[in-house]
């Protein structure tokens, strides 16, 4: 009897199996599975039908059918549209990370540099954008950068201009969005990172000589490596698929990826095609998010 | 000292950045006039006007609670991915795993949505769920990401906390179970609540996820605001906006301040109790050692 309630123990999952197997198994349901699908349906055809693509494979007389049409991936090489709209999304990503570092870099070094006491309300100064609406925050400025908006009220007050910029709808607006909605997630990270550095290294560099630019260059720079690298992926990889940004406070010349395959998919509802775009997009990013995610582990375990 | 000068300026001007845009909204959501750009005087009739929006309305209290149900699940999941991260250190998989914990604070939210969507129509197609898409396949969706959130709150915590203490638990006999729920769950209380008050906050924001993964009927607050802000700004998005403004940073506050208080109580406790304990074996040697000279 007992030797049978042992057996029967073994086979009910320890409790190690199912703290570990809950969580990877809904991610794996509803964050990697996926992905094979978009995959699949990429090699599909777009058709008039619910759900509006076609079947790759066929089962008819002992036949499995597989077919992979590759049209939607010639068509991205061909038309002018999709390249230009990558080319389009990786510019604004890499532009605005570099104004995202050159901003936030700074702020996170001066919130080291404050109080116990002041590192914690200018933390919380920093964080509360990144838990409010992105939507609103972006909406807020299309009040600001419109042509009779307060900026060039502001700018015509002022006798730089007598006629109004035009800001809003153009890719300047895209930048100062997309700046102002990611230089959060570039500061948080930087700032986890310098604060644990040991203050007595640059004193010791400094009684040495070392100028004070020289101590940033090769102390403070190479020691914050993961806070830079995690920022700069934060603030690029969702900047390269943006949606909401591009299509408020662009115009009509902005052209990024993460609207073409939106406008792709609700209104030509040309559901292989957007998976083909996204495919694409994920093979780009693939190496900027295995960084990332480097990085973190490292962050994670405490090896950072 | 110069560059310290430079980075203070460069930290009051990042502030303004980003706090300017959302007070003149917020000033701006009191404007009288109808056009958006001139000042007519205070009003609050915007308000008051959002009250009568029956549409507008459902979709808060349906965003509302998506946005309960995400915190919960998104609490526990990424709880128990924090734990096995920060404790299981070795078992098959496990790079894969903290891949897959940490993606989703980057994939963008377009690949997400669509890669979603897919799965639930394929899902629809094999196993006839879920039929009709809505909260259920928009909680989903947010419970996903806003877990990558949690686990990371939640591991940085797990690492600064104290071993010995479950240790010392463990050794008294206590099962794995319970050292988990009476001994780490009090201890990281602090990050599980803000853990949650964060999914809410974004699962409460998020637009493209929803936009993709919802079906007819049932909207969510940013997708009506957004349908409504791309025809151009008008004051009554003005007053929505603020509120939802308002509303995080209260609930942002009030987390920040509990969880600072809760913080500060800690450390008092424990350090009254090793204060006690110092006194007493201070104390103690005193008896035996006048019992072993008699």
């Amino acid at each position: 009897m007992r030797t049978f309630n042992q057996q029967f123990l073994r086979l009910v999952p320890s409790g190690r199996k199912f703290v570990i197997g809950i969580p990877f198994i809904w991610l794996f349901l509803f964050f990697m599975l996926p992905f094979f699908l978009v995959m699949k349906i990429s090699f599909s055809e777009a058709a008039l039908s619910i759900p509006p693509y076609s079947e790759i494979y066929t089962y008819a007389e002992q036949k499995f059918q597989l077919l992979l049409n590759i049209g939607n991936y010639t068509m991205l090489g061909e038309d002018e549209l999709y390249l230009s709209a990558y080319l389009g999304s990786l510019k604004v990503a890499a532009l605005s990370t570099m104004m995202c570092l050159v901003i936030g870099f700074p702020m996170a070094y001066a919130i080291t540099k404050a109080s116990k006491e002041a590192q914690n309300v200018l933390l919380l100064l920093i964080m509360m954008p990144t838990w409010t609406a992105i939507l609103i925050r972006v909406y807020a400025w299309m009040g600001i950068l419109s042509n009779n908006g307060l900026l060039n009220a502001f700018l015509m007050w002022t006798g730089l201009t007598d006629h109004p910029i035009e800001i809003l709808n153009t890719n300047t607006a895209v930048y100062i969005g997309v700046v102002y909605a990611y230089l959060p997630f570039m500061v948080l990270p930087l700032y986890a990172n310098l604060v644990k550095h040991d203050g007595s290294l640059l004193e010791a560099a400094q009684d040495l000589g070392s100028s004070n630019f020289n101590n940033f260059w090769k102390i403070t720079v190479p020691l914050a490596k993961n806070g830079i690298i995690a920022g700069c992926m934060l603030v690029f990889i969702p900047v390269v698929g943006e949606f909401v940004i591009p299509e408020l406070l662009g115009g009509p010349e902005t052209l990024m990826i993460g609207r073409v395959l939106w406008q792709e998919f609700f209104n030509n509802r040309d559901w292989p095609v957007a998976s083909a775009l996204a495919v694409v997009m994920l093979l780009i990013l693939i190496v900027p998010i295995l960084l990332f995610n480097r990085s973190q582990a490292k962050e994670m375990e405490g090896r950072g | 000292m110069k560059r310290f000068g430079f980075s203070k300026f460069m930290l009051i001007f990042g502030l303004m950045f980003i706090y300017l845009p959302m007070l003149i909204l917020v000033i701006y959501s009191f404007n009288a006039s109808k056009l958006v750009t001139v000042w007519g005087g205070w009003s609050v009739k915007w308000y008051v006007g959002l009250l009568d929006n029956t549409q507008l309305m459902g979709s808060v209290v349906r965003s509302l609670e998506i946005a309960c149900y995400t915190a919960i699940a998104a609490v526990a999941l990424g709880t128990l991915a924090a734990f096995v991260l920060t404790r299981v250190t070795r078992f098959k998989g496990r790079t894969l795993f903290g891949g897959l914990v940490t993606a989703p604070l980057v994939m963008p939210e377009v690949i997400t949505g669509l890669s979603l969507l897919l799965l639930f129509v394929a899902m629809a197609q094999l196993i006839g769920w879920p039929q009709e898409r809505g909260i259920v396949t928009i909680w989903i969706a947010h419970t996903t990401f806003c877990a990558a959130y949690v686990a990371v709150v939640v591991s940085a915590r797990l690492r600064e906390l104290d071993l010995s203490i479950e240790e010392a638990a463990m050794d008294l006999g206590a099962k794995p179970f319970k050292v988990f729920f009476l001994i780490t769950i009090p201890m990281i209380a602090p990050s599980l609540a803000a853990g949650g008050m964060m999914s809410f906050a974004l699962s409460l924001d998020d637009l493209v996820l929803a936009s993709f993964v919802s079906g007819p009927g049932s909207t969510t607050l940013p997708m009506e605001v957004f349908s409504a802000v791309r025809l151009g700004v008008k004051p009554e998005i003005n007053a929505v906006a603020s509120l939802i403004l308002l509303a995080v940073s209260l609930v942002t506050f009030l987390v920040w301040y509990f969880g600072r208080k809760a913080e500060a109580n800690r450390k008092r406790a424990i350090q009254e109790a090793m204060d006690q304990t110092a006194n007493e074996s201070w104390q103690q040697p005193q008896p035996q050692r006048v019992a072993a000279t008699a």
